[in-house]
């Protein structure tokens, strides 16, 4: 899943600072799963940030609400109602869930509140690994599932102890790199309904 | 000939190749860049011009070729794949080509996470293999990598690097002939001072066949100190430095330890001189260009051949 990591508080703080009444939103997907952008982090940010408000003097409020999913504009329908009574939006979800809010509510400045950092996988509580960059041309069916180019000796040795070693021996074309541009995907099973009308 | 470079008719001649190396400098010096190729004038055949090295910014290597061909010496320009992506390389190699240069060295380079700005992006669009690919294309099929045409093609003589001390080893000649398979035209090694693991190594690829079709200069770095020495053993990936060496520079006196390193490196020259398989040497005399002359010397690598501007003759069939 997608992993991120909070902001320095500092930071939250300076771009939130001259609004009033701040709406700090959380996320239920991904963030959550690596304990940075849950509800339970909303909460912890808050508190955090109210502390600091105080002790700089400074005359804010934030209030937290963690939805289901930020990337998917259905969930965020529950937020339409509450976003209205505040000046700013805090996104505890990652980029794309900064963006999706964004998108949904234009007349309010949104800021995030994590840097998103990876795709990838968890090892220990609270441990993550990055390991994908969204080339958008993967090429692990030749490096026996093993990503970054720099790592050839897992790569040889595992390549090597499932008799597979010819897949390196072959040179591979340059890559045709696909994450130079927003991509949008449409999965096959529903191309049919997005098909551009033809004139 | 595919190229013809000084370098290309020296080794298409049969002679044993005596190649040098020059880093940039960190700013315009232009005079310090004169200097340095006045010391290998002469006393090699061509000299790398070394591409942001160790990942630390310095004059770009093509103007420092163009800089080094005003001396005399001719350059093998070096393009490292962590700084530009296939549009800017392309250009520069049909740059550097209509400005004279004939031979390029086509190398991954160092991470800049180790360099002087760790947090430049590294770009690695292509791979070493694929740059090597891309010149050739460019060169036999005169198509860009894109498939495009170019009006002109630029005749490159094409080097790769080569590690025979990297893990893992059994890897190493598979990873040469991908090399020589995507269109290398010569070799350099990484700096060699376990000898043993290097005649393994240039017996595999000779088993292999793999020196037929390239010309492999083998690298040597002359050991300046026992310090430089230490750290090249633990310090820098890659590198394979035996516990005799170090322990043959702690065994004279402190004044000879250089000297004694000058000495090592030429023994390896000579017995390289003698081994199947081997085209030459690359001497990387890090900041130490001013003995380029004495070691060529000392090692017995002098004169330099002269080779004549002729046509491409019948020799020419051998490793095309
Ligand atoms: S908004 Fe980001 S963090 Fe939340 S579920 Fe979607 S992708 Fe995951
Ligand atoms: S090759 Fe591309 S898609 Fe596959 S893991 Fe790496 S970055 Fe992700």
């Amino acid at each position: 899943m997608v992993k991120v990591k909070r902001k320095p508080l500092e930071e939250i703080a300076e771009s939130v600072k001259g609004y009033t009444k701040i709406l700090n939103v959380g996320c239920g997907g991904c963030v959550s799963v690596c304990l940075a952008g849950g509800q339970r982090e909303v909460k912890t940010t808050n508190a955090e940030l109210t502390l600091l408000f105080e002790e700089k003097g400074i005359n804010s409020r934030v209030d937290g609400y963690t939805v289901e999913r930020q990337c998917n504009a259905a969930c965020l329908e529950e937020l339409d109602d509450l976003v209205v009574r505040y000046d700013c939006l805090l996104s505890m979800a990652c980029g794309a869930g900064v963006q999706m809010l964004a998108e949904r509510y234009p007349s309010k400045p949104v800021f995030p509140a994590q840097n998103t950092v990876a795709i990838g996988v968890d090892r220990e509580i609270g441990v993550y690994e990055e390991k994908c960059r969204a080339c958008g041309r993967c090429v692990l069916a030749y490096t026996g599932g093993i990503w970054i180019p720099c790592a050839w000796n897992d790569i040889y040795i595992r390549l090597k102890q499932q008799n597979r070693l010819d897949d390196i021996k072959k040179i591979h074309l340059a890559m045709e790199w696909q994450n130079s541009t927003p991509r949008t995907i449409v999965q096959p099973q529903y191309e049919h309904l997005y098909a551009k009308e033809e004139k | 000939m595919k190229a013809g470079s000084h370098l290309e008719k020296i080794l298409r001649a049969g002679h044993f190749a005596f190649t040098g190396e020059i880093g940039p400098p960190r700013g315009t010096n232009v005079e310090d860049v004169r200097k340095k190729a006045r010391f290998l004038k002469g006393n090699v055949d061509m000299a790398n011009i070394t591409d942001n090295q160790t990942a630390v910014v310095r004059m770009s290597s093509w103007a420092t070729s163009l800089i080094v061909m005003q001396e005399g010496v001719e350059p093998n320009y070096q393009m490292v794949c962590r700084d530009r992506n296939r549009l800017a390389m392309q250009a520069d190699i049909l740059g550097a080509y209509a400005l004279g240069i004939r031979n390029i060295l086509a190398l991954s380079g160092d991470h800049q996470q180790f360099g002087d700005h760790p947090f430049a992006k590294g770009v690695y669009d292509i791979d070493s293999i694929q740059l090597v690919n891309m010149i050739k294309t460019m060169r036999d099929e005169g198509k860009f990598q894109s498939g495009g045409d170019i009006s002109g093609p630029p005749k490159m003589f094409i080097g790769a690097a080569a590690n025979p001390f990297a893990d893992p080893l059994e890897w190493r000649v598979h990873r040469l002939a991908k090399k020589i398979e995507a269109g290398a035209d010569f070799i350099q090694t990484q700096c060699i001072f376990n000898m043993a693991r290097f005649r393994e190594w240039i017996k595999q690829a000779d088993d292999m066949g793999l020196t037929e079709k390239v010309y492999i200069l083998a690298g040597i770095t002359p050991m300046k100190s026992i310090g430089m020495a230490r750290y090249m053993q633990k310090k820098v990936p890659g590198m394979d430095v035996p516990e005799e060496i170090i322990k043959r520079l702690k065994g004279v006196d402190k004044k000879q330890v250089a000297d004694e390193g000058i000495k090592i490196a030429c023994e390896q020259i000579q017995e390289l001189k003698e081994t199947k398989g081997v085209a030459g040497v690359h001497l990387m005399a890090i900041e130490w260009e001013h003995k380029v002359p004495e070691i060529a010397e000392r090692a017995g690598m002098l004169p330099r051949p002269v080779v004549e501007d002729d046509e491409p003759s019948a020799q020419d069939d051998k490793k095309e």
